[in-house]
This record gives structure tokens, C-alpha cells and sequence, in this order.
């Protein structure tokens, strides 16, 4: 792509090679970058248009289940605001600036959002479930076609081959449904529809899965997920060459802060104001419930297994702890089970690397919610994760009286966690425990840490913070800001370290390339 | 158990034992063959990283060897006390210091599992954390028998190399070549599609199936069905007492059915009728369509007490390390063997040969066969080793066959340059 700025008619060319652009379908796959001439100021408003899409997108998600009707008119009713108005209609054929603005919008928040996992993250799961969006608006001609030119159709397998395992197919689907007589089913390679094998969503055989035609879907959004998760990291590899280009950076920068928001990574200005021995006096003040969980279990189990330590060790990094204090408070608590010697070698590494001070250095920032709740869920041994998600309704209800809530905010908190409201539910905790303050005196939660200083905040008796969020869009996005999500200096971990036991950990933090998420959370 | 009273193995003297068992008896050749790929491409082998942890759990990654007697030559240096093997990267990983970081990626592996004992300990009653007996061994003759038949039948994976890790559990390397290109979101599905199990210490139920059950789902009852008597009624006694008799019923999330078997459970007096009474009360309800949340209580409750509980992070990512087979299990002693799947309810792991024995054995055998003249037999097929590397060699067999064509294929396009 080539940018212009019209102040000084400098040009910038990356690409040599100019090609003319041919959209040959409405839907894109988004293989090739743009290599039109545009001005700066186009750059930035293609974008800002394409991220009030995905903004809607995400809060529509949150609000409702996906594909739900109120979910559908709230998306349309957003998108219809934005340059992309159009583009779930289906008569908008030859639209050419739509596919233009469509094309070069994708790219430039490529770059803006690969600096870091949670950025990677939320980007590829908005541009998900747009392309899942505007796929199945389409005709079924027009999807077949789609298909096709990315090398993606089949052919659907013969009745005779069908009646043989119709019962199977009846039992894979997951629904007491005949649709199996009437359905077209296709034969793909499992690889192809990693989604359906995650959720056990269909039949599979000797390697083959047998895919009834409306979960077609699933092999485009397999492709699509794997070719943009790759192409972020290999975006994010190759961006210290873009960095040099000085005008391209900041407003880069700019768009993922714009609309993301905070990251709670510790502020220089925190560090060092909270001591470990605060930790305790706080957790019961204000910390959100899943921080509370795991400084509970802490203190009765005197240790933590992984998922938790990671959870629970970056959020106390975002309120103020400094590494030091970390090392105090950890080392505390574990060597009333285990001699400190062990501590320092089993550890003390972790601890560090979260600090980034081991491997390679990366500034890890807190988890927000949306990872908390949609990622490394909680196995066996295990007290992280999100507690309105990963809780016993029963348990949670008695967590809460153990609180001494009053019957009536348990009762409402309790509502959204059945509606599977998992953030509202913590808002309402919130206002629960912090007696006299109203909705509107906060913003909605969607990262542990900024429950804590909304709780702090208002023991101070300060006003609420603006969070400069997205017009019309009540929840703005925490989450790594990408000067410091992503690692800056590329050291190479030390080929001595931590023993064998804390290897999962260090293994499953380097590899955040590759991500996979459920659509359907 | 591991103990010197029922093994003779006292881990104390694993430091003069390594030498010597690295020595004579760690099978360098198949382990070689097997990881060598038939040599198809090359750098599969050299690009491949170890990790060796030393004594005083010193760790050292990124060991990696141009072939088998460098690998042969390093491991009998170092003597580790375990040997990891982690991914096929992209460059040799003892030179990653020298390539940019960027550049240096892990590319394939083997689709490995994880099953661990000490995940159990909610639904075992014998022992916890690592100690395992005969009573609950049958949840890793269960756990191999489920995850290798859906491997195999829905997969349609072919080589699976079960291993016992030494101490409290199995591992499985998947070696087909389709699983060691698998990317990281591959392995997480495949991981997603065998974990039923679910949630953390917060989740007393954390088994809810579909209705209709899954097809692979119910052939996971099955196999659990043929054990459950022996193993959840006989060996674990799991309604045995009141305390377990509530822990069952809190998994069933019908109100009256919970209160009904509440009042039941006054009468019977064995896991057996109680388990009887469950069975048929759940029955009666589904029959006359008073169920609203759940229609397979039953199965449920089995599942909870019995599937393989996996350890989802070992397999999700190409780059994660895994113990290596035929290491010694520093704490008992005992060589992490092969385990046959077509016998598995013969393995014992309580039989195990430790590292003292094996290397008795061979002193043993030696002195018999000083004058023994005659073709020379590997050392460790005179000792209880050689039964396990029996079953190393037919899983190598398999092996072997799918690549003798492929390397045909690649010679023939090697010509061409
Ligand atoms: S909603 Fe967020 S802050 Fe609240 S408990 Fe869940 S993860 Fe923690
Ligand atoms: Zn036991």
C-alpha cells in the first residue's frame, strides 16, 4: 500500500510493484495487501470506520447471544452508522469503493492490532465473525462461488454412503433433529474444520468429518482463522522495520490505544505505593471476585498452581506490586509449605519472567476478563478463571451471602449469571459491595484491575474517569497497550533456568502466536 | 510405593547408577530409528531439541545432535536425571543463539497426552497425589483404551506410543505425520474434542453431556461400562459411605430425583445395589419424561468418576516439552517403559523394572555368558527390559512402513536438482 501525504507529496512506497486491484467477489479473504495510492488522512478514517464495525461486533457479543435476532438488529443498527453501511446487503454487488475501503481498512488494523496477544486476539475474533456474518448473507450461490475461488468446495457424499452412518450423523449434531435425511453432508479432512472438532459439533472418522452444508462455514473461518492469526504474527515480527517509517508509527500506535483503552500495566507512578502486606487489607476492600478466589485458596492452601499464580501474579503487577514486593509476598505465603530453597528454584523464575526480567522479556500485562473468561479455562487442582463463569451456581450464590450481600443484589447478580452476563454480573457485584454508588457512577467492569481502582477511586471519594470509549459503545476494550505488549528486546531465554515443573508455564506464555478461541463464548 | 522396601531402589544411588545405565542398557539404536523418521528430511533429527535436567535440577535446553553417536556421546556425558524431547524447529537448536529470534520457530512435533493421576484425586478413595496401587491403576487402563480408540477410529491416527511416565502416569506420542504437522489451534481441537471433564475446584459437576450423546462420546461409555463394575464398585467402593454416597448425589441436578435417592439410600447396603438403585431411578424418570436439565444422569456420574482427566496445556502447543521414553524416574527408580495397547490390562506398573534391578540383571547375565561366545545380543534384551522393548520395536515397525515409500518418493526428487 502507498501512502500519500498530501502536505509534503513525499512518497512512501514499501511495495515496489504497483498491481490494479480486481475484487472479483464481495467477500475477501484478505491474501493480498492493498496496493492503492492513499492519503494519510484516508488511512486513518478507512480504519476508524472498519474499528467502529468490529466495536459493534464486540458489544453486540456481550450484550447478546450471537446470532440471536436482538443480536442481529443491534449490529445492523450500529454498522448502518458507519461507511460500512452497506455491506450486509446483498444488492451491493459492485460496489467498488466499499470493497476498496473494505480491503485497505483489513490491512491497516492488521498493523495496528498485532502488536500484542490480546490485541491479535480481539482482532481476529471481531473479523471472525464479521467474514461469519456477511458469509451467510449471502446467497448460496454466491457462498458456493466464494468457496470455490479459495479452493475450498467439496462435493457432497452419495445417499447410499449417507444411510450408512445417518445415525451417527443424527448423534453428532447434537440436536434430536431428522434434518439428516434432508441435509447435503460433505466428507473434509478433520484439519478443515477445527471449530466443529473443538466443540464436538460433528461426526468424525478415520480422519474425515462429515460436515452437514450449514456448518460449511466452519471450513472458511478454519482457513481464515489459521491464514490471519499467522498473518498477524508475521505482521508483528516484521513491524520494527515499520517502525522506522516516523509518521506511520504514531498514528498506528494511536488506533489501537484510541479504542482499546487502558492496559494496567503497572504505571510508573504505582509501583512501589502498595507493599505485600497490603495485599490482604486490599483483597477484602477491593478486589473483584475471582481475585479474591484465588487470594483465598492462597492463603489456605499456601500455594497456587499455575493458570492462578499467572492470573493472580499480573493483576497484583497492575495494582502497584512491584517485583520485589511480588517476591516478599509470594515467597511468604508458599514457604509455610515448602523450604525456601525450593521456592527460589521453582518459583522465583516465574515470577520474574512476569516482571520480564526472564525469557524474553516481554512487559506481560494483566489478564482482562474477556481472557479470563474465554481463555485457559480451569481444570482439575485449578481456582482461576472467571467465578460468575466457572463457579457452581450454588457455591457462587453462597460465596456471595458469605459477603453478607442483601438477598436482592444477589438475586440480580445471580440473573446475569444465568443469562451468561458474566460482565454485568461483576458490575453489579461491584455496586453491591460499594454501597450508595449508582450505575452511572461507574464504568461497566471488563478487566479485573479496573474493577480495583474503580473501587479505589471511589474510597477516595474521586469523580468517575472518563474512558474516552468508542461513541454509542458503552465497554471499551483493556488490554495491552502496544508499545509494551510486545516484547521489545528479542534475547533469546536463557538456556538455564527453571526446572522441569515449571516448564508448562513458560512454554504456553512464548506461544501465544497461534491462538484459538470458541466463536461461540 | 518407589520406596527401597518394595522395589530395592534407593534414590540416593541414581547418580552411580546413571553412568552405567547409560552406558550399557538405554536402547540408542531404536530411539534413534524412531526419532530419526527414516531420515526423510534429514534435519528432522538434528533440528530437534532435548532438554536435559541435571542434578540439583539444573536445566538445560536447546541440546540438540547431528546424529546418534553425538546424541549417544552427549547423553552418557551428561548422565541427566531426565531427558525432555521438545519440537523440530527451524534451525539446529543448539546454534538458536545465533539465529534472530524471529527466525527461530518450533515447527513440528509428535501430538502428545498427558494423563496424570494426581488429577483423579477427587474420585479416588485409595490413594493421592503421586501414589498410585492396584486399586486405581484401572483409571489409566480406562484413560488409554479411551483416548487411543478415539484416536485411532476418529482421528484416524495410526502410531501411538504409549508410555509409562515412571511414576503416576502415561503419556502418548501420536507419530503419525498428519499430528506432527499439526498446528497449535489442531492440537487445542483435538485436546477440546477428548476433554469431558470440565472446570475447576469451584464445579462440583463437571461432566454434562449432550442430547443426543455424541457418537465418540458413547463409545467412551462403552469402554467405561466394561470396567465400571470392577473398578468404581469392587476396587473404589465409590458409594461405599455416607460422605461418598453425597459426593455422588450432588452430581445429579434433578431436585426430585436427588431427594428420592436421598431416601433410598437408607435401604441399600453395598456400592452395588446403591449404584442398582441410581441406574434404575434414572431410568424410571427418563421413561416417564420427568427430566428437565439432564437426560443421562447416569452417565454422566460414570463419566465424572472415570474419563481420562488430560492435561490440555501439554498437548496444545508445538512447542512443549515432554519426558522422553526409557528415562529413569529419579524418585522410584523405574525405567519409563512402552506400554503394549493391544495387552493393556497386563501392564503392571508396580512391575516395572527399576534401574537397580535391570542393572543386577545384567551383572548377572554377564558373568553367566562370560564364555558365551557367538553373535553379540544388545545388553539391555538380556535384562526385564527387553519384553518393553518388544513393543518399542513392533510400534517402530508400523512406523517404518509409511515412511520405506515416502523415501522412494523423495529420492526421486532429489534427482531432479
Ligand atoms: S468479570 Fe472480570 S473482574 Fe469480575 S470476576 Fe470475572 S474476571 Fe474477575
Ligand atoms: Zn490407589
Amino acid at each position: 500500500m502507498e501512502i500519500v501525504d498530501p502536505k509534503s507529496r513525499s512518497k512512501r512506497t514499501r511495495k515496489g510493484v504497483k498491481l490494479e486491484q480486481k475484487y472479483t467477489h464481495p467477500l475477501q479473504f484478505f491474501h493480498t495487501p492493498p496496493t492503492d495510492t492513499i492519503s494519510l488522512q484516508e488511512f486513518e478514517e478507512y480504519a476508524v470506520e472498519r474499528l467502529k464495525v468490529l466495536k459493534a461486533l464486540d458489544t453486540a457479543g456481550v450484550r447478546h447471544v450471537r446470532g440471536s435476532d436482538k443480536y442481529n438488529e443491534l449490529v445492523e443498527k450500529e454498522i448502518k452508522k458507519t461507511k460500512f453501511g452497506p455491506i450486509l446487503r446483498t444488492d451491493r454487488r459492485d460496489d467498488e469503493f466499499l470493497q476498496r475501503l473494505d480491503h485497505i481498512s483489513h490491512f491497516i488494523l492488521r498493523l495496528a492490532y498485532c502488536r500484542s496477544e490480546e490485541l491479535r486476539r480481539w482482532f481476529l475474533q471481531q473479523e471472525l465473525e464479521l467474514l461469519r456474518l456477511r458469509f451467510q448473507r449471502e446467497s448460496p450461490e454466491s457462498r458456493q462461488d466464494f468457496l470455490r475461488e479459495n479452493n475450498l468446495n467439496y462435493s457432497p457424499i452419495s445417499e447410499d454412503d449417507k444411510r450408512d452412518i445417518t445415525p451417527e450423523l443424527i448423534a453428532a449434531s447434537g440436536r434430536n433433529t431428522s434434518q439428516a435425511h434432508t441435509q447435503e453432508y460433505f466428507k473434509v479432512p478433520f484439519v478443515e474444520v477445527l471449530d466443529l472438532i473443538s466443540k464436538r459439533k460433528v461426526f468424525l472418522s478415520d480422519g474425515f468429518a462429515y460436515v452437514p452444508r450449514e456448518d460449511m462455514i466452519s471450513i472458511l473461518l478454519t482457513h481464515y482463522r489459521a491464514h490471519l492469526s499467522h498473518s498477524l504474527a508475521v505482521t508483528c515480527r516484521a513491524l520494527p522495520h515499520l517502525e522506522e517509517d516516523d509518521r506511520l508509527l504514531p498514528m498506528v500506535c494511536g488506533l489501537s490505544k484510541r479504542y482499546v483503552g487502558k492496559d494496567y500495566t503497572s504505571k510508573k507512578t504505582n509501583v512501589g505505593q502498595i507493599t505485600a502486606d497490603m495485599v490482604e487489607m486490599l483483597s477484602k476492600q477491593s478486589f473483584p471476585m475471582c481475585m479474591q478466589q484465588l487470594h483465598e485458596s492462597m492463603k489456605r492452601d499456601h500455594h497456587l498452581r499455575h493458570g492462578g499464580r499467572q492470573q493472580y501474579g499480573l493483576f497484583l503487577k497492575g495494582i502497584g506490586l512491584s517485583l520485589e514486593e511480588a517476591m516478599t509476598f509470594w515467597r511468604k505465603e508458599f514457604t509455610k509449605l515448602i523450604d525456601g530453597d525450593k521456592f527460589d528454584k521453582n518459583y522465583s523464575y516465574n515470577i520474574r519472567h512476569n516482571y520480564g526480567k526472564e525469557g524474553k522479556r516481554a512487559n506481560y500485562t494483566p489478564y482482562s476478563c474477556m481472557k479470563v473468561i474465554m481463555s485457559n479455562a480451569p481444570g482439575q487442582g485449578d481456582y482461576h478463571g472467571c467465578p460468575f463463569k466457572h463457579c457452581d451456581e450454588a457455591l457462587l450464590a453462597q460465596k456471595l451471602r458469605g459477603q453478607s450481600l442483601s438477598k436482592e443484589h444477589i438475586d440480580k447478580i445471580m440473573t446475569e449469571v444465568k443469562g451468561g452476563h458474566y460482565g454485568v454480573a461483576c458490575t453489579k457485584h461491584f455496586l453491591a459491595k460499594h454501597g450508595g454508588v449508582e450505575e452511572q457512577d461507574i464504568n461497566s467492569i471488563n478487566h479485573p484491575n479496573q474493577y480495583f481502582e474503580e473501587s479505589q477511586r471511589i474510597l477516595r471519594g474521586d469523580k468517575k474517569e472518563s474512558l474516552k470509549p468508542v461513541p454509542n459503545t458503552p465497554r471499551s476494550q483493556y488490554s495491552s497497550s502496544p508499545s509494551q505488549g510486545t516484547p521489545k528486546s528479542q534475547k533469546i531465554p536463557e538456556s538455564q533456568g527453571t526446572p522441569g515443573g515449571q516448564m508448562s508455564g513458560i512454554e504456553e506464555m512464548e506461544e501465544d502466536d497461534d491462538l484459538m478461541m470458541s466463536l461461540d463464548c | 510405593m518407589g520406596d527401597k522396601s518394595d522395589s530395592g531402589y534407593d534414590p540416593a544411588s541414581l547418580p552411580d547408577l546413571l553412568p552405567m545405565y547409560y552406558r550399557k542398557l538405554f536402547p540408542y539404536g531404536p530411539y534413534f530409528r524412531w526419532l530419526n523418521y527414516g531420515g526423510a528430511p534429514k534435519s528432522y533429527f538434528t533440528n530437534r531439541e532435548f532438554s536435559f535436567t541435571l542434578k540439583d535440577d539444573v536445566y538445560i535446553r536447546y541440546q540438540s545432535f547431528s546424529d546418534k553417536q553425538e546424541m549417544e556421546k552427549e547423553i552418557q556425558k551428561r548422565c541427566p536425571y531426565k531427558i525432555d524431547i521438545g519440537a523440530v524447529f527451524s534451525h539446529r537448536p543448539k546454534d538458536h543463539k545465533t539465529v534472530k529470534a524471529a527466525a527461530f520457530q518450533a515447527q513440528e512435533k509428535e501430538l502428545v497426552f498427558d494423563i496424570d493421576m494426581t488429577d483423579y484425586d477427587d474420585v479416588r478413595s485409595c490413594c493421592s497425589g503421586a501414589d498410585i496401587c492396584n486399586l486405581c491403576w484401572p483409571l489409566m487402563q480406562i484413560a488409554i483404551k479411551i483416548i487411543d480408540r478415539a484416536l485411532r477410529d476418529d482421528f484416524g491416527f495410526k502410531h501411538m506410543l504409549w508410555v509409562y511416565s515412571g511414576r503416576r502416569g502415561v503419556h502418548c506420542w501420536v507419530c503419525d505425520e498428519v499430528a506432527r504437522k499439526l498446528s497449535a489451534q489442531g492440537r487445542t481441537a483435538i485436546a477440546e474434542y477428548l476433554s469431558v471433564v470440565k472446570g475447576g475446584e469451584q464445579q462440583t459437576k463437571k461432566v454434562t453431556l449432550d442430547d443426543p450423546i455424541h457418537p465418540s462420546i458413547r463409545q467412551s461409555i462403552d469402554i467405561v461400562r466394561q470396567h465400571f463394575h470392577d473398578y468404581s464398585i469392587k476396587k473404589q467402593d465409590f458409594l461405599g459411605d455416607e460422605e461418598k454416597q453425597k459426593k455422588v448425589l450432588a452430581l445429579v441436578p434433578d431436585d426430585v430425583l436427588r431427594k428420592t435417592l436421598e431416601g433410598d439410600f437408607e435401604m441399600g447396603s453395598n456400592s452395588g445395589n446403591w449404584w442398582a438403585i441410581i441406574e434404575k431411578r434414572e431410568k424410571d424418570c427418563v421413561s416417564k419424561g420427568s427430566f428437565k436439565a439432564s437426560h443421562h444422569i447416569v452417565e454422566e456420574i460414570m463419566l465424572q468418576y472415570c474419563y481420562p482427566r488430560l492435561d490440555v496445556n501439554v498437548s496444545k502447543g508445538v512447542n512443549h516439552l515432554l519426558k522422553s521414553p526409557f528415562c529413569i524416574h529419579p524418585k522410584t527408580g523405574r525405567v519409563c517403559v512402552p506400554i503394549d495397547i493391544e495387552h493393556v490390562e497386563d501392564f503392571d506398573p508396580m512391575a516395572v523394572p527399576t534401574i537397580s534391578q535391570i542393572l543386577d540383571e545384567l551383572n548377572q547375565t554377564s558373568a553367566a555368558a562370560a564364555d558365551d561366545s557367538g553373535k553379540k545380543v544388545k545388553d539391555y534384551k538380556k535384562t526385564s527390559m527387553g519384553e518393553y522393548l518388544r513393543i518399542f520395536d513392533k510400534f517402530l515397525k508400523g512406523l517404518e512402513s509409511t515412511w520405506s515409500g515416502k523415501i522412494l518418493k523423495q529420492s526421486d526428487e532429489n534427482r531432479e536438482f
